[in-house]
């Protein structure tokens, strides 16, 4: 089990290295626009463009600033100053995590909650209108662009501008510390929309995945042993149908970690996400990498944390 | 004339690795180790065994569908242990295999004809469309399916139908050795008869080599002139059909033998002597002879000494056991002396 | 002596009375069992031939309430101890399944959960019929394994099942429907996935058990050898109904109706002349949705007359044997005739001849 653990954690960081260079190769080799020139604005003189070139190090050599990038990453954890702003991008991306952090793990609750009970539900009770009918609000729902359903959102229940004054707007949030009960409220409609489409995907997974363990030979056994069909269906048939459920679970966190832009951007959360389109639009280059490395870092992790949990899950994989 | 397949000390070891980066070998599955037997021309030769003796992967070295650790394979007197390229694209078709499951050998996208048709494709035979077309036909009709469904699909086949589908495939360039891998064994009863007699019915008619290999021993008796019966990766035992099945010799043989059970309730009672445990595992076969743990009859000697293959004085098989079943143990054994 | 699988004097533990089992699929009805009686006397065996698509493991599911949440259509009786568990609520199923009557499957690996230890598994089904403690539940799991020969069975109760080997699994779900000592064992192939050393000392376990434990056996097989180790009686079914029932005796003795017959010279034997050719039973067995009119088994039967594409048979007992009935339209003389021509060796084509009839029902 260690060696096993060992090795996915070297696999990461080998996965992580590799999508270094390639943001390196990405911004400083291909014809993305010269840093200088940005960051000088567009009028500036040739003698402060090579000034500035020498200040970024863009002079040396490519494979020396290769270098020099990977050391300041990896050994500092530094990935360079904002153009704009020149704050250090780590500190940017740090200061943007818990909103970000808190957009997710909400809306993961809510997604897994919804999503695996509606699927079990729909699983038992097949065929029926129950059934169909929470089938086809599912797919309307995964077919709902997030943009969309967040701007739908805002229109019908959003304090200042929606329909019906219900919750707090765009540009409510506030931090958790600060203020826990508008922390909650400011988020309830970002968290639903969030939720939304991933409920409607984890609740047809379940189903489907449920529907395929109860036809499993183990079911027929626990039935034959005279078990409580509650009994079968949750300690026998939950407890594998969840696994596929939870290896998508962990990826999905940690893809949202690092892209939830639409939602951020809609409902004007000051997240990584948020942070990540306005470096785009102000093509401030070491926001981007920053933000595409720490993207990458998460999505690293959570796969890491996958297959722990998959070997704790299923002792099959524990012993192989 | 020499044999037509010469196997010498055949050997197939899988490694078993571990590590992170470097893959240390940590120890390996002897699948097969040290095997030597003839196939003689025009003879069924049965190979059976329980599971993991070794018996299916000899079958695909011999087939060069595996690469082996060490030994040599002679076909028609010439070593084919490492040939390559067109060589070996000459010694397959030469050889061909059916497979235990119907249902997953067939290509389900292909039509009948498609697939029949295949091996002429690959060695380039019968290029004229129209020829191929007939040949394949005739093929079909040869194995008893109608030739006018050449243009449907496994799925509209039963088992036995589709078993016959994959005879005809094996059969379409007139191979030399044909090795039939657990042929029936997904089969139901009555349909397993239909195809083990047109495997006779063609054995015959085309006076084919074959190699039947299969773990039930009534299905491989009723086929085979010779077996050779393997246990762990080593053939025990291995001898003419009516002197193996009468007056086996190798303990394990006899166990197998008394473990089959009869459809005559008449001997329903008789209390046999049954093998206990279970067959050891492959990575970590015992010592030795491999049978020692298990055996009823084992002395120091079998777990020091490694029994070689030979006819015992008064013997009809060969056999590698120290201690060869004698005729009264064989009574005891309740197997069924055919004398 | 009156006809065990039948009817009899005696109380049996299992009546099965003219049960029929339907599923109702998008292409159409499907007979899986089709109007079968049989009993099971108290610490008797009954084996059940039949090769797939034949209903014999369908009835069997059915007995245990197992098909009902595949939307079965259930019809007739099955009593046991004189309980109709067809109008059973499923509550009152439930505590029969698994304590009065148990069952043991074809594959033990997949039928046992792959993410549950061994011991968990058998802790399970003996609380499921008995309130006791977990620990003592544990005890009786630790007995339960050394009962059924698992060797060290106070260490291998956390194994998981992919650290059993085959056997060994195997007993482990005999153990499990053994928990509550059940009054009848419903085993399902229970050798089918297993090596021929294996099977043997399974057969023998079961066996061993049923005289330790006085339960009745219903056995489930494919394997007419099987059969002979272990029934006292027999049923052969063939496309959701039982075509052939009697003693193990008289059923390998004096076999009856053609498939049967087509059943024994389809297997190869261990002894006798190898040049013996096999008989095989021509085409297929039958869809289940669309059935041959007349009897079912006329399409593939050598012995065919025109009347049997048309007339449906019953089971009807062989004239002089009381324990032995039989649904074919063949007189008793021209299957006595047939029979014994077979036995001689020669086939359905020169039996035909010598008993007299029309080949092909022509």
């Amino acid at each position: 089990m260690g060696r096993y653990i060992v090795r996915r954690i070297l696999w990461g960081v080998l996965l992580l290295i590799v999508v270094a260079a390639l943001m390196f190769v990405f911004f400083r080799i291909l014809p993305t626009g010269d840093p200088a020139k940005l960051r000088a604005g567009r009028t500036a003189s040739a003698k402060l463009l090579s000034e500035i070139r020498h200040d970024l190090g863009l002079d040396k050599p490519l494979l020396t600033q290769f270098w020099e990038f990977m050391k300041e990453l990896f050994l500092h954890f530094k990935l360079g100053y904002s153009y704009y702003s020149s704050a250090p991008v780590t500190e940017l991306i740090k200061n943007r995590l818990p909103a970000t952090i808190s957009l997710v793990a909400g809306g993961a609750l809510i997604w897994l909650l919804s999503g695996v009970t509606v699927g079990i539900i729909s699983a038992i009770r097949r065929r029926t209108v129950l059934d169909r009918a929470s089938m086809g609000t599912a797919l309307v729902l995964v077919s709902a662009p997030e943009y969309w359903l967040g701007l739908i959102a805002l229109y019908f229940f959003a304090a200042d501008i929606g329909k019906v004054h219900v919750f707090p707007g765009a540009g409510t949030y506030v931090g958790l510390s600060s203020d826990p009960g508008k922390w909650f409220t400011s988020l309830i409609l970002p968290w639903l929309v969030v939720a939304a489409s991933n409920a409607a995907i984890y609740a047809r997974l379940m189903r489907g995945s449920l529907i395929d363990v109860m036809g499993e030979d183990y079911i027929r056994t626990a039935r034959a042993k005279g078990l409580r069909e509650r009994r079968v269906i949750v300690r026998h048939g939950v407890r594998s149908a969840i696994n596929p459920i939870v290896t998508i679970f962990g990826l999905d966190i940690g893809v949202l970690l690092g892209s939830a832009i639409l939602v951020e951007t809609v409902f004007n959360i000051p997240g990584i996400g948020r942070l990540n389109y306005d470096a785009i639009t102000h093509a401030d280059f070491p926001i981007v990498q920053g933000t595409v490395l720490a993207a990458a870092l998460f999505i690293v992790c959570a796969n890491i944390v996958v297959d722990i949990a998959y070997a704790y899950l299923d002792p099959r994989v524990r012993y192989s | 004339m020499s044999a037509l397949v010469e196997v010498r000390d055949l050997v197939k070891h899988f490694p078993l690795t571990r590590g992170i980066v470097l893959q240390r070998r940590f120890g390996e599955v002897k699948a097969v180790d040290g095997v030597s037997f003839d196939i003689e021309r025009g003879e069924t030769l049965g190979i059976v065994g329980e599971t993991g003796c070794g018996k299916s992967t000899t079958a695909r070295l011999i087939m060069r569908l595996l690469e082996s650790t060490s030994g040599s394979i002679k076909y028609e007197g010439r070593d084919i242990t490492r040939v390559k390229g067109a060589e070996l694209k000459a010694i397959r078709r030469d050889m061909q295999m059916i497979f235990q499951d119907p249902y997953s050998s067939l290509n389900p996208r292909k039509t009948v004809g498609s697939i029949i048709s295949e091996p002429f494709i690959i060695h380039r035979v019968e290029s004229d469309k129209a020829a191929r077309k007939l040949a394949v036909q005739e093929l079909m009709e040869t194995v008893g399916l109608n030739p006018e469904h050449y243009n449907r699909f496994p799925h509209e086949f039963s088992g036995g139908q589709r078993q016959r589908i994959g005879v005809a495939r094996a059969l379409a360039l007139k191979p030399k050795l044909l090795i039939a891998d657990e042929p029936v064994s997904a089969l139901d009863v009555s349909i397993q008869a239909q195809v083990l007699n047109l495997l006779r019915d063609l054995q015959r008619r085309f006076g084919l080599t074959v190699v039947f290999i299969a773990h039930d021993l009534s299905v491989v008796r009723h086929m085979c002139d010779r077996v050779a019966v393997m246990y762990l990766g080593k053939v025990v035992e291995l001898g003419g059909g009516d002197a193996l099945y009468g007056a086996p010799q190798h303990p394990y043989t006899g166990a197998l033998l008394a473990a089959v059970p009869v459809p005559d309730p008449a001997r329903h009672h008789t209390e046999r002597r049954l093998l206990t445990g279970d067959v050891p595992s492959p990575a970590n076969p015992p010592k030795a002879c491999r049978f020692h743990t298990r055996c009823p009859k084992a002395q120091e000697r079998c777990s020091v000494e490694e029994p070689l293959l030979r006819v015992p004085e008064g013997g009809r098989t060969e056999v590698a056991c120290h201690f060869p079943l004698t005729e009264g143990e064989l009574a005891q054994m309740g197997v069924r002396s055919a004398g | 002596m009156s006809s065990r699988t039948l009817a009899g004097t005696s109380e049996p533990l299992l009546r099965v009375e003219d049960l029929h089992v339907e599923f109702h699929t998008e292409d159409g009805v499907v007979h899986a069992v089709d109007g079968i009686t049989y009993q099971v006397l108290p610490g008797g065996t009954l084996g059940i031939v039949g090769e797939s698509g034949s209903g014999k493991t369908v009835s069997s599911l059915t007995t245990m309430g197992l098909t009902r949440p595949q939307g079965a259509h259930i019809s007739g009786r099955i009593l046991f101890e004189g309980r109709d568990l067809v109008t059973l609520s499923d509550a009152e199923m439930r505590k029969i399944r698994g304590n009065d009557i148990a069952m043991v499957f074809q594959d033990p690996l997949s039928s046992l959960h792959p993410f549950y230890k061994v011991g968990a598994q058998l802790i399970e089904a003996v609380r499921a019929h008995n309130d006791v403690s977990k620990s003592t539940a544990r005890e009786r799991a630790v007995d339960l394994l050394g009962l059924v020969g698992i060797p060290d069975p106070a260490r291998r109760i956390d194994d998981y099942p992919h650290e059993f080997s085959g056997g060994m699994r195997q007993r482990a779900m005999i153990a499990m429907a053994l928990a509550n000592e059940p009054k009848l064992l419903i085993a399902d192939e229970p050798t089918t996935a297993l090596d021929v050393t294996v099977q043997a000392q399974i057969l023998a376990l079961m066996e061993r058990l049923q005289r330790e434990l006085g339960m009745a056996i219903v056995i489930i097989t494919h394997d007419l050898g099987v059969v002979a180790e272990l029934a006292d009686d027999i049923a052969v079914m063939y496309a959701g109904r039982i075509v052939e029932t009697t003693s193990a005796e008289r059923l390998f003795e004096s076999p009856q109706h053609p498939y049967t017959w087509g059943l024994l010279k389809s297997i190869p034997s261990l002894e006798g002349s190898r040049e013996r050719e096999l008989v095989p039973i021509p085409g297929s067995p039958p869809s289940l949705i669309s059935r041959p009119r007349g009897c079912h088994f006329h399409p593939r039967c050598a012995y065919v007359q025109p009347e049997h594409k048309v007339v449906d048979p019953h089971l009807e007992q062989v004239p002089g044997e009381p324990d032995h009935h039989v649904a074919c339209l063949l007189s008793p003389e021209e299957r006595r005739g047939l029979w014994h021509a077979l036995q001689e060796g020669r086939t359905p084509h020169e039996a035909i001849e010598t008993v007299g009839l029309q080949e092909g029902g022509a």
